[in-house]
């Protein structure tokens, strides 16, 4: 069954094609452009960045260095130097600000291949239901740190496909595609967003670094959401959107403070009504109104 | 699947509370199964393969798989190509970096770029004068194909040494087969072999004769309890079981043994012999009057 209405085709048709699609352009444009940093190097000789996500020197000064990555190494016993160390704080400050799990929509390289999977998904009319928790990555997570500590080795990074198929583009690929492959099928075909809103324990890492974090979307213009669901249905994470844009009657502010946004601003992208905008975390009234129709729409769209 | 009543959440065992400690205990069982596989695999997969050579400074492969973190910034700046990533599929830890020797040695740079680059201490920093390092030990390891081995002077392992006469060294041996010429035997000493690999890479044969491996696969270790005897008299500077004998040699009279000094003495003053030296002399005696 092929969908006939698409997701963001009323946006499209009010605001034009390209302010419909404005944040998952900028998204892709990100996640493109690290790469490509990454890719100069190797490819060209042009040495702006070594490394790879795991951890990197930019322009031979700023070291940077992914803080799960690190977090497991303690766990496994070592205490790093002091620039992995800073490396890490450097990111981990980032992420504080901008929204933990901005590294998903901006920077993950899987981000790319799961959302393609997704398209696919809608597109062929493949459901299923889930019976997969979204707290399994939580589980997952302290998996991994447990195994750490337990085997003295990163164990989580024999297999992590992220930082694979990262790795791979710019080191060399191996066997590591069969692992990108399966999470690719894995989305299109058990369950919607399996990887990335189920089980990847590095999203579920970034998440809790940006519980707190500043830069938030906020459904500023609740009031004129016309319950179109697509805001929901383009959405990674659906469940952080209600309370949102739904909770005035029950006196929730209209700012999406669940660390499981990823800030990609799809939502933003589909609204015709306007109703997201990025901006901070502060100022989250309860009394922004809301609709003055409450309906209910109902999470089993989703499924 | 039916949704919970709405203030049922005090009874002990109401639906949404029985569904919630289901969902917890299968997830939690999934993830423990996957942690158990996981767990094993890296058992299994943390193995180094035997001609696999971390680079210079890496701490012990144990510790190393714990601290390295996979960015490959070793690899970026090693000048000469020496190091790669392993990928999934290779024998040695997905994403570590390791050589071959064989096929690209590590050239010993005096600076130690690839130490210097690593930002988490996996190469330890300490490493500051690359002839500390210790990456393996190579082994002469095929005695019957080295050419040297065979009374040949091919010497190449020895020449392209960096550390050559110290780490390598040609001992003289006699050569039985010709019986009068000397074999050349590259010898490698422990003690100031790096494991760059450059007399692997080198060996001119097919297969090197010559290889770099671990030192867990090249040495052998003495049982705790075991003391050289000898070392440990020098060390306490005289023998340790009393009492120290001279160790005497039946020798004919005239002769002496100087122990670890000329060997055999005949003392030429000793003439009180009652027979020739030269048992020749005895027999011939007849015969030179015939002639
Ligand atoms: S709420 Fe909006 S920004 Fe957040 S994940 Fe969903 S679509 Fe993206
Ligand atoms: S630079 Fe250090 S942490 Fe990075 S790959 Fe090399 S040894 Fe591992
Ligand atoms: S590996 Fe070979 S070339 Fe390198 S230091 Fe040891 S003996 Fe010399
Ligand atoms: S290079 Fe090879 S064949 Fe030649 S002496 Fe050394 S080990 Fe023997």
């Amino acid at each position: 069954m092929i969908r006939d209405r698409h997701p963001g085709a009323e946006a499209v048709a009010q605001k034009g094609w390209l302010r419909a699609h404005a944040w998952l352009l900028a998204r892709r444009t990100s996640q493109l452009s690290i790469l490509a940093l990454f890719l100069l190097g190797p490819w060209f000789g042009v040495w702006i960045v070594k490394g790879n996500l795991n951890a990197s020197l930019t322009l031979d000064v700023l070291p940077l260095t992914d803080p799960y990555v690190l977090l497991q190494s303690l766990a496994a016993g070592h205490l790093p130097e002091m620039t992995a160390i800073a490396g890490a704080l450097i990111v981990a400050a980032f992420y504080l600000l901008a929204g933990g799990r901005a590294y998903c929509a901006w920077v993950c390289p899987v981000n790319m291949v799961t959302d393609g999977a997704h398209w696919l998904r809608e597109r062929l009319g493949i459901s299923g239901a889930s019976r997969l928790s979204a707290a399994t990555r939580y589980w997952i997570l302290a998996a991994t740190l447990i195994l750490a500590a337990l085997t003295s080795t990163l164990a989580w990074e024999f297999i992590n496909p992220v930082s694979m198929l990262h790795r791979g583009l710019i080191f060399g690929m191996g066997l590591a595609w069969l692992l990108v492959l399966s999470v690719f099928l894995l989305d299109l075909l058990v369950s919607r967003r399996a990887w990335c809103a189920h089980l990847c324990p590095v999203g579920a890492f970034y998440s809790l670094l940006g519980t707190r974090s500043m830069l938030r979307v906020r459904a500023e213009r609740r009031e004129h959401c016309d319950d179109c669901m697509d805001c929901f249905l383009v959405c990674p994470e659906p469940r952080v959107i209600r309370p949102a844009l739904k909770g005035a009657a029950k006196g929730i502010g209209p700012v999406i403070t669940s660390a499981n946004c990823t800030n990609c601003g799809r939502c933003i992208d589909v609204c015709a009504k306007n109703v997201f905008r990025f901006g901070s975390r502060f100022g989250n009234r309860p009394d922004t109104p809301g609709q003055s129709t409450q309906h209910s729409p109902g999470v089993e769209v989703l499924r | 699947m039916s949704p919970a009543a709405p203030g049922s959440t005090g009874k002990p065992a109401s639906p949404a509370r029985r569904r919630f400690l289901l969902d917890a205990a299968r997830t939690g069982g999934g993830v423990a199964l996957f942690s158990v596989g996981l767990g094993l695999y890296t058992q299994q997969a943390a193995s180094l393969p035997a001609l696999a050579l971390r680079p210079p400074g890496a701490l012990d492969e144990p510790a190393f798989l714990g601290a390295c973190v996979r960015c490959g910034l070793c690899v970026r700046d090693c000048p000469w190509d020496t190091l790669k990533l392993a990928t999934l599929g290779e024998e040695v830890a997905t994403g570590t970096p390791y050589f071959t020797a064989r096929e690209v040695p590590c050239e010993m740079c005096e600076d130690i770029p690839c130490v210097k680059a690593c930002p988490t201490g996996a190469l330890d920093p300490a490493l500051t004068d690359i002839d500390d390092a210790r990456m393996g030990l190579a082994v002469l390891i095929d005695e019957e194909n080295c050419l040297n081995f065979q009374g040949l002077r091919c010497d190449v392992c020895y020449r392209v040494c960096p550390s050559i006469d110290k780490a390598i060294t040609l001992e003289l041996q006699h050569n039985p087969r010709s019986g009068k010429h000397a074999l050349f035997i590259p010898t490698v000493h422990s003690d100031a072999c790096t494991g760059c690999g450059k007399c692997e890479k080198a060996c001119v044969l097919e297969q090197a004769a010559i290889r770099v491996l671990p030192a867990r696969l090249a040495r052998g270790e003495l049982g705790a309890h075991y003391r050289w005897g000898w070392k440990e008299k020098q060390k306490a500077g005289g023998s340790l079981v009393p009492p120290d004998q001279e160790h005497r040699y039946n020798l004919p009279r005239g002769e002496r043994y100087d122990y670890e000094g000329k060997g055999l003495i005949m003392d030429e003053t000793d003439q009180a012999v009652p027979f020739a030296r030269n048992p020749l002399d005895t027999l011939n005696r007849g015969l030179e009057e015939q002639r």
